[in-house]
């Protein structure tokens, strides 16, 4: 489980995040909402330590993560998983050497262990005998899965996930969520996922945060989230009129 | 000024950390090595050729007097090949080449998250990218420099075989008389900090780079501009303490 306790975040006379608390707990997907600019990326990196809070903390199962150094975080690290936005796949390697390079540097893995440890994330994410490709010849959704193999190989305990459907186009964007949901059921992470694609909230939200003005404005499921009177979440969720009228219908 | 400096001196003391593996890094060390030693010899084999048969043609024209012997050109030539065009030109072209891609490549990961995902793993980014490419850049900038001097004399030595100027055998008199060991000793001590000016301070504009593909460019721009600025500065400082 991982808990955020009042987390202030401000670049220069930008006040992000003004005293955030939330949980999110493990084999669950959590899912972090809200409009552009409403801090929800600014959070997820102040979770996995790339921003670093003006206040408050945030505590992996028991372990102040913010009060650490780098070096005693290196040992948390080690169980992040990470897909980002843009998958962040290192060019100059090939899809195997992506995936097994975390591998490199913290296990003592033979190097056929390794590979095949590297087949086995490629299977679970469909890129079975895709070792060789280099991220240049990956299309955009295949870069997303090979980021997601890449954040499983270290078999994590937390799994942190930007924006999974950037870029992709509906069927994609659910074989992503689809994906993301099983691997948190099946390795029990605690997932956290930053997203504003609908479908995602309403597909695979088992905890959702919606944040407004830098501030936890909602939370909770998506089953609760139809029939809230939260005005500024309404707004937000039911904004078009296709889930307008999906939201009749729930 | 003192805000960048002191970012500088910080990014490097990270860069130079205990590495988490010695053999991961020891084989990016083989690599940057490979791309800055063998990627680079193709245009320091050209200039450094050109660079020596231009310095003897035109030491060759400004000592046009019966009184001064004509082995002092392949002197001068040597000279100021060992002492200044090969250990400065090549560094100046090398800063154009290896430079600008350092920046452009570790701007490039930063832009596109390549270092927070370096970073979310555990890994000490800085000293994951930039340590090898130090190590490359003063291991190999002094041996590409060894291979501009051999090849500048050649070529000073095609320009007198090319012209009746001087004699070849005159200009190799030249060459070998009166050699001190100080002046290559001088180019050696050049080659090794020019080469870590290069390619620490590109691999720094690189890793502050915020923004997108233009400031990419404009990141690899100033770590050329700057690595030029600061080799001829410390051409200037090594040559009044060693000379």
């Amino acid at each position: 489980m991982i808990e955020v306790v009042n987390i202030h975040k401000t670049f220069g006379d930008n006040y992000v995040l003004k005293g955030i608390d939330a949980e999110f707990k493990a084999g669950k997907n959590n899912l972090i909402i809200g409009g552009s600019g409403s801090g929800k990326t600014t959070l997820l990196k102040c979770i996995v330590g790339l921003h670093k809070p003006d206040e408050g903390e945030v505590i992996y199962d028991g372990q102040n993560f913010t009060a650490m150094h780098f070096v005693e975080r290196v040992e948390i690290r080690k169980h992040i998983g990470m897909l980002f936005q843009s998958s962040a796949l290192f060019d100059s390697m090939n899809v195997q050497d992506n995936i097994i390079f975390p591998l490199n540097l913290f296990t003592e893995m033979s190097k056929a262990e390794k590979i095949d440890r590297a087949n086995f994330c490629l299977e679970r994410v469909n890129l079975a005998g895709k070792n060789k490709l280099f991220p240049s010849e990956l299309s955009g959704g295949m870069k997303k899965r090979v980021g997601i193999a890449r954040a499983i190989s270290v078999q994590p305990k937390y799994l942190f996930v930007d924006e999974p459907n950037s870029g992709l186009d509906p069927k994609t964007s659910i074989l992503i969520d689809e994906l993301i949901s099983e691997i948190t059921t099946d390795f029990q992470t605690t997932t956290v996922i930053v997203t504003h694609d609908m479908n995602s909230v309403m597909g695979i939200g088992d905890h959702i945060i919606f944040l407004h003005n830098g501030k936890k404005w909602w939370e909770g499921t998506n089953k609760q989230i139809a029939h809230t009177n939260n005005k500024e979440l309404n707004d937000f969720v039911f904004a078009s009129p296709f889930m307008q009228a999906a939201r009749e219908k729930l | 000024m003192l805000f960048h400096l002191g970012r500088y001196i910080l990014l490097l003391r990270l860069a130079f950390k205990k590495p988490e593996k010695f053999a991961v890094y020891w084989k990016e060390v083989m690599r940057e090595m490979v791309s800055v030693g063998l990627g680079s010899l193709g245009i320091v084999a050209i200039i450094s050729v050109f660079i020596g048969a231009v310095a003897t043609i035109q030491t060759a024209f400004q000592l046009v007097s019966d009184f001064i012997p004509k082995a002092i050109v392949g002197t001068i030539t040597r000279d100021s090949t060992i002492l200044e065009f090969s250990p400065t030109i090549t560094s100046l072209v090398l800063a154009g080449r290896v430079g600008s891609s350092i920046a452009s490549q570790i701007g490039t990961m930063r832009v596109t998250e390549q270092i927070d995902a370096l970073e979310i793993m555990g890994v000490n980014a800085p000293g994951y990218l930039i340590s090898p490419k130090v190590i490359a850049g003063v291991t190999m900038i002094p041996l590409l420099v060894i291979v501009s001097i051999s090849l500048g004399l050649l070529g000073g030595y095609i320009a007198c075989a090319a012209s009746n100027e001087v004699s070849t055998a005159d200009y190799i008199s030249g060459l070998t008389d009166g050699f001190k060991v100080i002046i290559l000793q001088v180019s050696m001590v050049k080659a090794f900090f020019f080469g870590f000016i290069i390619t620490s301070i590109c691999a720094y504009q690189g890793f502050y780079t915020s923004g997108g593909a233009l400031e990419v460019g404009q990141s690899a721009t100033k770590g050329v501009v700057y690595s030029c600025i600061m080799i001829l500065f410390a051409d200037l400082v090594i040559s009044r303490i060693m000379l």
